[in-house]
């Protein structure tokens, strides 16, 4: 079980992870060797799984997002299987989700620019198997984006 | 806005894309580069905001939180609360993790962390439906996922 310091310091490294060891022990109540010890048993643990960098697509020239909301024909076999093996075989597609509702599938798409993501989708995305009916949501802009649960 | 980054630059990302916790050091070992030299990329990758922040995951299965579930919000017409005060209630909602406004059938896209479904339906009566302004909610639970990052 985690206590109210191990949560506290879960708090605080979710909400800003670029803190040095230092100033995230100030801000726990902690000397920096408490402070670690914890943050490595959190490791250890499985509770803390990892560390990410987040890397920005409009830096790396990725001017357009799009998601597009896919329905499958279900009565082919396989179909999500098939669908989902193809569509990651495109780079530009960051990430897929299998959906309980009204959508299938989602999926993230990433292109330079309005013309760019006209080729993707048309020579790639239109070519992908078993699909029944897409639809596009376009990135104006991201408010929030965080992995952060709450602890 | 966009960033030319060499074949250093992209073997430094890739490192740091598979574990983000490396420092200089390990990273430049096993890029084969020099310390400092990878210090100074790893700086102006971030001052240029290629690497736009860092983060912690917190095992959500661990903690409890065994559902996902992504909304499309609609907000409703004329008369009603304006974006401005939807968003501000929205991101105050620990449990939302993702609010993104688009263009399309839906304002907003909305990505909801839950303990189960019946924690989720939780959230979404007493916060999500609740939030000014806000008109047509589409709830899709995820069942699976992948992400990776864009082409580099």
């Amino acid at each position: 079980m985690l206590d109210d310091t191990d949560r506290r310091l879960l708090r605080l490294l979710q909400a800003d992870a670029a803190q040095t060891k230092a100033e995230l022990a100030a801000a726990a109540g902690l000397s920096p060797a408490a402070a670690w010890r914890r943050v490595e048993r959190l490791g250890a643990r499985g509770v803390l799984a990892g560390r990410q960098v987040v890397l920005d697509p409009r830096a790396l020239g990725f001017e357009v997002q799009v998601f597009l909301r896919v329905n499958l024909d279900k009565t082919a076999p396989n179909a999500f299987d098939a669908f989902i093996d193809a569509a990651w075989r495109i780079p530009h597609v960051t990430a897929i989700q299998t959906l309980l509702g009204r959508v299938d599938i989602r999926m993230d798409v990433v292109a330079r620019d309005l013309a760019h993501y006209q080729e993707v989708y048309q020579t790639r995305i239109l070519e992908l198997p078993h699909i029944a009916d897409i639809e596009a949501l376009m990135l104006v802009a991201e408010l929030k984006n965080s992995v952060a649960v709450p602890v | 806005m966009a960033v030319d980054l060499d074949d250093w630059d992209r073997a430094i990302l890739r490192v740091l894309l598979d574990d983000g916790g490396l420092g200089a050091k390990a990273v430049a070992a096993a890029v084969g580069m020099s310390q400092p030299a990878v210090w100074r990329r790893m700086r102006a990758l971030e001052t240029a905001g290629v690497i736009a922040g860092r983060r912690v995951t917190v095992d959500r299965a661990a903690r409890g939180y065994g559902v996902t579930v992504v909304l499309g919000v609609k907000l409703a017409g004329r008369g009603r609360a304006g974006p401005a005060e939807f968003e501000r209630a929205v991101l105050a909602i620990p449990e939302v993790q993702l609010v993104q406004h688009v263009l399309g059938v839906y304002d907003y896209r909305l990505r909801v962390v839950a303990r189960d479904i019946a924690d989720f339906e939780r959230v979404l009566r007493r916060r999500i439906m609740t939030l000014p302004g806000v008109g047509e909610i589409e709830s899709n639970v995820v069942l699976s996922e992948r992400e990776r990052p864009p082409p580099l």
